[in-house]
């Protein structure tokens, strides 16, 4: 088979959060939550799975000077589904996103897998490759959300784990909270990387 | 593999055209299948909203509400006995800007329950503004005997420990729902 290591590569190899580091802006913006890091990896997921699987089928059609704009036009058209389907069905959830599900279209990981990876291989690949990433994306986000949820809000997915009265570390909800959380997950996935030589 | 198109300028406009144009098809059809949900979740949202801050009710909120300088008023009664108003008020005086509230009160004009719909808040500070632990204080008064502001400007109000504006706009928002319903009262009587 071998088409099942394009599934596995983003998962932890090629991570996109961890190693590729793409897609911070929404990484550090959303993670407040993990609810909303879950709700955010999954609508990325979809399109990404969608646009790459678009984009496979398509690639022969697709003059190469403007491919950028045929791929763009793709992946807004998932993503204006993806908002239209969250708005309609999960209020709430559309709600805590905010701005960030329309700009999923300049989420640089979707753009990036169409143009290195979907454009140049199959329709089979390509949408694992798409569901690979988009999972290695959604774990990535939803620790994040889990860390600072848990040590600034002292509950994740809203379960509460702490007493009531514990004093939060307030500042991981908060902005700061987001890079100093990103930057020990990436220090200690570079580390697992290097001890199991993967 | 087939060959790629080449990038003349008729391969290109053609190209585009049709990915848009089948785009397009697409999103039309998830607009028409959506269009219904949205505005069914606006209104469930609405309806959620006013029930959090009244008493039971049985007519449709959405349905005999006033509107007047972006206040909407909901006028409710159960078995055409007045329960009460519900009022969406905002202001815009809130740490993050603005802050949206639904306030329920008495045909009698005391608070029944308040609620924050939508803000901007530091989380951890101004965020207590939704806990009960802040709003339970409002419950029952009348604004006309409590002074809705801040001890420290004198009013009645115990502000948030290190959120005294984001407390200071919730006093205001609802100041603001109180006056509105007081100057509609008088014109209006629940049906």
């Amino acid at each position: 088979m071998g088409n099942l290591r394009f599934f596995t590569n983003g998962l932890l190899k090629e991570n996109p959060t961890f190693v590729m580091v793409l897609g911070t802006c929404p990484t550090l913006a959303i993670t407040t939550a993990a609810a909303n890091g879950l709700g955010m990896g999954t609508a990325t997921t979809f399109v990404l799975v969608f646009s790459n699987l678009f984009i496979a089928l398509l690639k022969n059609y697709i003059p190469d000077k403007v491919r950028i704009a045929a791929f763009i036009v793709v992946i807004a058209t998932f993503v204006t589904i993806v908002d239209l389907v969250m708005k309609a069905y999960t209020p709430d959830l559309y709600k805590a996103l905010g701005i960030f599900i329309p700009l999923i279209v300049v989420n640089c990981i979707i753009l990036g897998r169409a143009e290195a990876f979907a454009q140049k291989n199959e329709v089979l690949p390509s949408v694992l490759d798409g569901l690979g990433m988009g999972l290695g994306f959604t774990l990535a986000i939803t620790l994040i959300g889990s860390i600072r949820e848990l040590l600034g809000n002292g509950s994740i997915f809203n379960i509460r784990l702490m007493n009531e009265n514990a004093s939060n570390i307030l500042i991981f909800v908060l902005p700061p909270g987001a890079f100093v959380t990103y930057g020990f997950l990436i220090a200690i996935m570079n580390r697992i990387k290097l001890k199991f030589n993967i | 593999m087939a060959k790629k198109l080449e990038s003349t300028l008729k391969n290109m406009i053609l190209s585009l055209v049709f990915i848009s144009m089948g785009m397009s098809a697409a999103l039309a059809f998830v607009y028409m299948k959506t269009k219904g949900p949205i505005e069914a979740a606006a209104r469930q949202k609405e309806t959620n909203a006013v029930e959090q801050v009244m008493p039971e009710f049985d007519n449709d909120p959405a349905s005999s509400k006033n509107e007047k300088d972006g206040i909407v008023i909901y006028r409710l009664s159960k078995e055409n006995v007045p329960v009460g108003y519900a009022v969406k008020s905002y202001t815009d005086k809130g740490f993050g800007g603005h802050v949206e509230i639904m306030a329920g009160f008495l045909p009698d004009g005391s608070i029944y329950k308040v609620t924050v719909l939508d803000h901007k808040e530091t989380p951890g500070l101004g965020t207590k503004m939704t806990d009960l632990k802040f709003s339970r204080q409002f419950l029952g008064k009348n604004p006309d005997s409590f002074k809705l502001l801040v001890k420290k400007d004198g009013g009645q109000v115990d502000a948030i420990t290190a959120a005294t504006i984001s407390s200071r706009a919730y006093c205001d928002a609802l100041q603001r729902a109180s006056d509105q319903l007081k100057t509609i009262r008088d014109t209006i009587s629940i049906k």
